[in-house]
């Protein structure tokens, strides 16, 4: 068992050096990567706004102010020409406090009229483009973000800003989301892990119970959280099945041991007839009619088989597929007719009691076999003289068939382990039968969603089939 | 008859083969399905016995199903272990005439496969059986033996319906109950017995010749000649 064990452990449990194929394999590592795929594309994206909402503000504040100066100079040139312009941007560069304005204003050779530069910057070439070059300014270098415009007259003015603060804290930020980076990355690799451990265990839990009864111990139970979420329900689900299995499995048992029991007489019998004609028969007559005897013994072998075999079928529940709408009625009268005569030869009467219509659902021969199994047994061990009735109908639940008999009944010791399989009562012991027939009945009335009762109204028994009537009751037994 | 056994169980091959052949059949034998096939495709036959597991790649539900796909419309009883309502189902939707499940009783399949192959060779539908001087008028619902009139319950009409279709043939007790009561399981007390004997009482025993006879460990057999 232990080899068994290890073999169903190892896909779970990967070792370090199984190959990433495997590794892939496993739900937990891909539920881990999942997380963490998440998590990193959310702070990505987390970044991206900040980055978009500081740095990329800052670059549309610089541009819009660039702007609005351009538009006003624009304007000044208009109504007072150079002269105006050079006092302006005089003006201008006097009046700003944070000393990051840049402004220079050409003449057509190139020399410098008023602004803060020295000299036309290197690049900054075309007009209505945006540029960011290193510029000197009273001998510090520095960086800045300018804009060139042509005005009438051969002049030329370049307006900028100064963006080496900005460019500083630009930096700062990239290094802050990149540290920050790190962190998410590792945050996502612990996170992974723990989702992976969280997955894990609670899967462990269900594996744990299939290995048990993969093992042979079929009471371990997958334990409950007690939460109520979606985990205990997979387990209460688990529990249901393995409960429904046990049962199963108990019955399937106790089938085989009846067999083993049950059986063993007649084959017993015939074999013990066989034997005693091979040692012992002295004429083909002698021998011909202990085979025959024989056989008939196995015909009633198979009897019970083949009984057995349709109990186990019905209680399987496979021929719900078979069930459709059905009057009970014309089954009772059926079935009261094929018993009339063996009835009468014995001094019984017979009597179907009830409507002209019984609605049902369910598999025809099945109730079929039902209730002749019930009408059997009545017929059976009624007294001559006696009466059986036999009767149906319709209550809420579905459909209630009765039959009736003044027989000896059953005694109340017996009458809960009538319906089990080779059960037989005392007073049936010289009575024929195998023992099966309201085994049956009561797999049909389960079958149907219903329940085969046996009531004492003496003198004599009164066996109640219930069936649910309706498609939708029916079946749930 | 010609009947075609298709069985691989050498022992119940043999054990049907010499049967059909004692009650004066002419029978032929193959083992596996490829031969079956061929047999049952290439020669006239009345009626094919067929196990539904068969060895030769061709069980006996693909057999059957390539008979009926050639327009082959001989009398088809399946004989086999499966037992179960949907096996059952599945031989006779596979176009089988009739299903009988192992363990069998000889008398059984013989007098099944023989009512199988008279069946093939119904004439169209007839309004009147006469077997010697019992008459069954099926559209007046009259019987009259030796042209005195016997009332019959409905039940009792149908049941010597059944007999006069198969006059000459062995029926028993299990198609008796599938035939005339359309019950498909054996009850356990034997109340088929009981029927027929009650039958009896109105059409044989008034006269001095009985037709409905009892054949040991079989069923029952209606006949003109008493032997």
């Amino acid at each position: 068992m232990t080899t068994q064990l290890s073999l169903f452990r190892r896909p779970i449990e990967a070792a370090p050096g199984a190959s990433t194929r495997r590794l892939l394999r496993s739900a937990g590592i891909r539920f881990a990567a999942i997380y963490a795929v998440l998590l990193s594309v959310s702070a990505a994206a987390l970044a991206l706004f900040l980055w978009w909402s500081t740095a990329g503000l800052l670059d549309r504040q610089t541009e819009a102010s660039i702007q609005a100066d351009a538009q006003s100079l624009a304007e000044r040139f208009a109504t007072g020409h150079v002269a105006a312009l050079i006092v302006t941007i005089d003006e201008r560069l006097a009046q700003n406090v944070e000393d990051d304005a840049i402004y220079l204003l050409v003449d057509r050779a190139g020399r410098p009229l008023a602004g803060n530069l020295q000299h036309w910057p290197q690049g900054a070439i075309e007009n209505d483009a945006w540029y960011e070059l290193p510029i000197e300014r009273a001998g510090v270098g520095s960086r800045a973000v300018v804009e060139a415009f042509t005005l009438p007259g051969g002049f030329r003015l370049l307006i900028g800003r100064d963006v080496q603060v900005r460019a500083q804290l630009r930096g700062l930020l990239t290094d802050a989301l990149l540290w920050a980076l790190l962190v998410v990355l590792a945050m996502a690799t612990i996170g992974a892990l723990v989702v992976r451990s969280l997955f894990r265990r609670a899967l462990a839990n269900v594996s744990d119970t299939a290995m048990a009864i993969a093992g042979g111990n079929f009471t371990q139970r997958v334990r409950l959280a007690g939460r109520g979420d979606e985990f205990d329900q997979l387990a209460e689900t688990i529990n249901d099945m393995l409960d429904r299995m046990a049962r199963l499995m108990e019955g399937v048992r106790e089938v085989s041991n009846a067999i083993a029991h049950d059986l063993r007489t007649p084959i017993t019998r015939a074999r013990a007839r066989l034997e005693e004609a091979a040692a012992h028969a002295e004429s083909v007559a002698e021998l011909r009619s202990a085979i025959e005897r024989a056989i008939t013994d196995l015909d009633d072998i198979v009897a019970v088989c083949q009984a057995l075999l349709r109990i186990a079928e019905i209680e399987a529940g496979s021929r719900r597929a078979a069930f459709a709408a059905l009057d009970v009625a014309p089954v009772l009268a059926d079935a009261a007719e094929l018993y009339g005569a063996v009835a009468e030869e014995k001094g019984v009467t017979l009597s179907v009691e009830g409507p002209d219509r019984v609605p049902s659902y369910g598999d025809r021969d099945l109730i079929q076999q039902a209730v002749v199994n019930l009408l059997d047994n009545a017929v059976k061990f009624s007294p001559p003289g006696s009466a059986v009735r036999l009767s149906a109908k319709s209550i809420p639940a579905g459909v209630e068939i009765a039959v009736a008999d003044q027989g000896p009944g059953v005694p109340e010791a017996e009458r809960e382990r009538v319906t089990e399989r080779f059960f037989r009562g005392e007073t049936a012991r010289h009575t024929p039968g195998s023992g099966l027939g309201l085994a049956l009945v009561q797999a049909v009335a389960h079958l149907h969603g219903g329940t085969l009762r046996l009531l004492d109204t003496a003198p004599g028994l009164t066996a109640i089939l219930t069936l649910a009537g309706h498609e939708d009751t029916a079946g749930r037994g | 008859m010609r009947i075609l056994v298709l069985e691989d169980d050498k022992d119940v091959g043999a054990f049907v083969v010499r049967g059909l052949k004692e009650a004066g059949h002419v029978v032929e034998l193959a083992d596996n399905g490829r031969d079956g096939l061929f047999l049952a495709a290439s020669e006239a036959f009345d009626a094919v016995i067929l196990d539904r597991m068969l060895p030769g790649g061709i069980d006996g539900i693909r057999l059957l199903e390539t008979l009926r796909g050639q327009k082959n419309t001989v009398p088809v009883l399946i004989l086999s272990a499966l037992a179960d309502v949907d096996e059952r189902v599945r031989g006779l939707k596979a176009g089988g005439d009739d299903y009988l499940a192992k363990p069998f009783a000889f008398a059984e399949l013989l007098a099944r496969v023989e009512a199988l192959a008279r069946r093939g060779k119904g004439e169209g539908p007839v309004t009147k059986l006469v077997v010697e001087d019992l008459e069954l008028d099926l559209l007046s619902r009259q019987v009259k033996r030796a042209g005195q009139k016997i009332d019959l319950q409905p039940r009792e009409f149908r049941l010597l319906e059944y007999l006069m279709r198969h006059a000459g043939q062995v029926v028993t007790r299990t198609m008796l109950l599938e035939g005339v009561w359309d019950y498909h399981f054996d009850p356990q007390t034997n109340v088929i017995d009981v029927h027929v004997s009650r039958l009896r009482q109105k059409v044989d025993k008034p006269f001095p010749k009985p037709l409905i006879h009892t054949v040991r460990n079989a069923g029952y057999m209606l006949r003109a000649e008493s032997t």
